[in-house]
């Protein structure tokens, strides 16, 4: 048995410990809000927040999950969360929208730790996440919308 | 309260309301005869009303006693806002509150939700969904709203022409005011009208204004379903091992090892290959790692990439099948004082869409039931059909928000789909079958963008005009051999192959254009902007240089070309004055400009680019489009953003090549889509026009890459034609 806590609650699994944390979520507590887009790593769909970090469900093992806090995007709440949502929402970001829960992890976690990025920021910041329907353009605004916002 | 269908009026030729049996008041709007073409509907009509009721086939329409107004979206939303547009449609001429509007996906019916360009199918393709639905979705809004008029008309006794609707409440001078809500029985109980009368535009109140999205929340918030995320109770994950060389089929197996997996349910084998079912995800994944296969590629394409572009080269030398001929463009040549000639090159390319492909299937005792990001549902259903023995009608589809598609989830062989069906079938129904495919199954799996090979000779006059225009396209055809070909193919000539040049635009005098459909077993498919995606990038690279040629400003030589005061002329004149076209350009910058018209719309661009010690940096792109009425200004934009997006990563490096038929690429580190940190700023103008609606999800895509191309020859003198473009020749 493995405990992770997710979200705020524990959670029991018996699952392989070498299964990464995307497929626990997904397979085993219905939490499909994080999305598999490519299973290497490469294209932020798996973005939780691990310890407050953004991290990479997909390549974290569930073993080496156990014992950390764990939100995903079914979990989320305070003022930056909020603040990142309304303005993704203002702006119509999304178009396919299957990228976005990731977008909106790794835009939290970087305006949790820079207040008024720039736009060089911002690309190095999220360089992690790929959006193929080429939505960049507004979530750039939306990052800027949702600093202004917490201003 | 419960409507039952038997409260709804008795289905005539005219009318046909159908009870939706929900726990609240509902009215209900469905198919009518007398607005579309669905002679065929009157049998349909006087069948018994199937009994899950939220699945009415003939409905297009609910409103509930809380004034929700849901509209049954017949065309798959995968990103290109088609659900928001549609509701557009129906709320304009409803006059609904638009904060009390909603979508849920149709049921697969054709009879009632086909394409109206598709003949009897249903389909979201081809940039049609709002052009094709832009009368009958407001025929429904306008018959909804007379009917609920007609109803508080007799309520009140007072005449239905002085009854006002606004924002869902109908009022009349007397005093007297309704919501749909409290009207919703009444309302049912009237006859559909034979003819209504639409808005004269200056009335609008929703279309032409940037309304937001209806799928926003879901999105933001990780609570919308995409296919992906469906879940059905006993459901069993499935991935199947695909021959790595097309052609190739299973010769032996062992799946001992596969079958120890902890979680491996089962193995079978289908057609295209091996498939490990297993209780979730990560099994079938170590399940499918463990399978031990030997493959018969005795069928199989086993050519490399150079060896096929070598012979695509070979086939352009010689004279292909005429798709196009205007006057004499080898007499022409002969007259041309300067002259040009030029060789292109596109790769295959995968749609890579962000939702891999999947679909959950679950068999019934008369048929079966589909979840899934379903594009071409009336393909999906007969071809599931043929795998399970029954008719399309058996098959029930569930359409899903699709993560993206770019033409992928549309095949005519619906090849995913009949995956899940021969899945299904080999376990003998006996759990629900969820086909995934990985990352690497969608970029080594085929139905690619064709390659494609261009050769153009061209050439000016001393007076500077084309004299002569000589075009052969190479690629293999994505419609011959499917059930679509009887409709896009004449005399051996597939328009998607040849689409953009043998219908330009461009009144070039003497032009000429042949097509060589190549043989491979590689399997392609329409990808965003099909034909034009290549196309357009030799049409417009080449009026580059030989307005160069014959000394001329390319916006000026482009316009010599069009009709005066066409709205081809209109969206390149609009681009340029808001790119400021013609004003000094710092050095090391350049900007190139690019016109193409697709799926009825029109996009020009005008690109802004440096080229710094070898490296090219996009930084601005600015768009003017002209679809016809912009029904919503915001998503056009936001398709054309996209778009944009989408095309860079082609335009940059994207390719999929063949070494000794296996594919090269597999993951987003070797197939890498564009970054954030390389899109550029982008600028869109919507061109205000009263036409009828055109498509904007693919116009966006063709101006780009020759934009790029041709900034980079303001910027350095170098051209740059083959795409991706080869950046070493920069350095």
């Amino acid at each position: 048995m493995i405990t992770l806590t997710i979200n705020g609650k524990e959670q029991q699994l018996d699952v392989d410990p070498e299964m990464p944390l995307l497929w626990a979520l997904r397979d085993h507590l219905n939490l499909t809000g994080t999305k598999f887009g490519c299973g290497a790593a490469q294209c932020g769909a798996f973005t939780v927040h691990i310890d407050g970090e953004a991290a990479r469900s997909c390549s974290t093992m569930v073993g080496d999950a156990e014992g950390r806090e764990i939100v995903t995007i079914e979990g989320l709440s305070g003022k930056v969360a909020e603040a990142v949502q309304a303005a993704w929402q203002k702006l119509d970001v999304v178009q396919c929208g299957y990228c976005q829960s990731g977008q909106i992890m790794s835009a939290i976690t970087l305006l949790s730790a820079n207040e008024k990025p720039t736009d060089e920021d911002i690309n190095a910041s999220m360089e992690g996440n790929i959006c193929r329907c080429g939505t960049y353009v507004r979530i750039r605004d939306a990052i800027h919308e949702a600093a202004k916002a917490l201003a | 309260m419960l409507i039952q269908n038997s409260q709804a009026i008795a289905p005539s030729r005219r009318s046909f309301l159908k009870g939706a049996g929900l726990s609240t008041s509902v009215f209900v709007l469905g198919s009518f005869v007398p607005f579309g073409r669905f002679a065929a509907a009157e049998g349909e009509a006087a069948a018994p009303a199937p009994a899950a009721a939220v699945f009415d086939p003939n409905m297009f329409l609910r409103i509930g006693s809380d004034d929700s107004v849901v509209v049954l979206c017949k065309h798959l939303e995968m990103g290109q806002g088609v659900s928001t547009g549609l509701a557009t449609l129906v709320a304009e001429e409803l006059d609904a509150d638009w904060s009390k509007v909603g979508f849920d996906f149709a049921p697969n019916n054709p009879k009632v939700y086909n394409n109206l360009f598709f003949g009897s199918y249903i389909g979201t393709g081809g940039s049609t969904s709002m052009a094709n639905s832009w009368n009958q979705m407001r025929q429904v809004g306008a018959a909804a709203r007379a009917m609920f008029v007609a109803a508080a008309a007799k309520q009140w006794n007072v005449p239905a022409a002085e009854i006002t609707v606004a924002n869902a409440v109908l009022a009349h001078a007397s005093g007297k005011s309704a919501r749909f809500g409290e009207l919703v029985e009444a309302a049912m109980q009237e006859t559909v009208p034979t003819a209504v009368t639409l808005k004269d535009p200056k009335d609008w109140k929703y279309i032409g204004q940037p309304l937001p999205r209806l799928d926003s929340k879901g999105k933001t918030t990780g609570t919308a379903t995409f296919a992906i995320d469906f879940r059905r109770p006993g459901m069993l994950t499935a991935l199947v091992r695909r021959a790595p060389q097309f052609g190739a089929t299973v010769k032996s197996i062992d799946d001992s090892d596969a079958r120890k997996i902890k979680g491996v349910v089962d193995v079978v084998q289908i057609p295209s290959g091996i498939a490990v079912l297993a209780n979730d995800t990560w099994a079938a994944m170590r399940g499918r790692d463990a399978l031990k296969i030997t493959w018969d590629n005795s069928l199989a394409e086993t050519r490399s990439s150079d060896a096929l572009v070598a012979e695509y080269r070979d086939l352009a030398a010689t004279p292909g099948i005429v798709a196009a001929n205007r006057g004499d463009a080898a007499l022409g040549l002969g007259k041309a004082s300067q002259s040009y000639e030029a060789e292109f090159t596109f790769p295959f390319l995968a749609h890579a869409p962000m939702e891999p492909l999947n679909c959950t299937i679950e068999l019934t005792p008369d048929g079966a039931e589909i979840w899934a990001g379903s594009q071409f549902q009336s393909i999906d259903d007969y071809a599931v059909g043929q795998v399970l023995g029954v008719t399309p009608d058996k098959i029930r589809i569930h359409t899903l928000l699709g993560g993206g598609s770019f033409g992928r989830r549309a095949n005519p062989m619906a090849d995913w789909a009949v995956e899940a069906a021969q899945i299904a079938k080999a376990i003998g129904g006996k759990a629900p079958v969820h086909l995934l495919w990985t990352r690497e199954d969608d970029i080594k799996g085929g139905y690619y963008r064709p390659m494609a090979l261009h050769k153009v000779k061209a050439g000016v006059d001393e007076a500077g005009r084309i004299a002569g225009w000589q075009h052969t396209i190479v690629s293999k055809s994505i419609m011959i051999g499917t059930a679509l070909e009887p409709m896009t193919v004449k005399d051996g000539v597939d328009a998607t192959s040849v689409e953009g040049v043998s219908d330009t635009p461009y009144g070039i005098e003497n032009l000429a254009v042949h097509v060589h459909n190549a043989k491979t077993a590689i399997p392609v498919l329409w990808w965003r902007s099909v034909g034009h995606s290549h196309t357009a990038h030799v049409m417009e690279t080449t009026m580059d240089e030989l307005a160069h040629l014959a000394g001329q400003d390319p916006l000026a030589f482009r316009l010599s070309y069009l009709k005066e005061g066409s709205r081809d002329a209109a969206v390149l004149k609009h681009v340029a004055e808001k790119a400021k076209w013609g004003q000094e350009m710092p050095k090391g910058m350049g900007r190139g400009i690019a016109y193409h018209m697709s799926f009825g719309s029109r996009v020009a661009m005008v690109a802004e680019v440096s080229v710094e010690a070898g490296a090219l940096k996009v930084n601005r792109v600015i768009a003017a489009v002209d679809c016809g009425v912009a029904i919503n200004p915001d998503v056009i934009a936001a398709q054309v953003e996209g778009a944009i997006g989408f095309a860079l990563s082609a335009v940059l490096r994207n390719r999929v090549t063949f070494a000794e038929g296996v594919v090269e690429q597999g993951n987003f580190d070797d197939y890498e889509p564009t970054r954030i940190k390389e899109m550029p700023a982008v600028e869109v103008h919507v061109v205000p026009s009263a036409e009828a609606p055109t498509g904007i999800g693919e116009p966006g895509l063709p101006p780009l890459a020759p934009a790029i191309g041709n900034a980079v020859f303001a910027a350095t003198g170098k051209r740059l034609r083959s795409l991706p473009f080869d950046l070493e020749l920069l350095a």
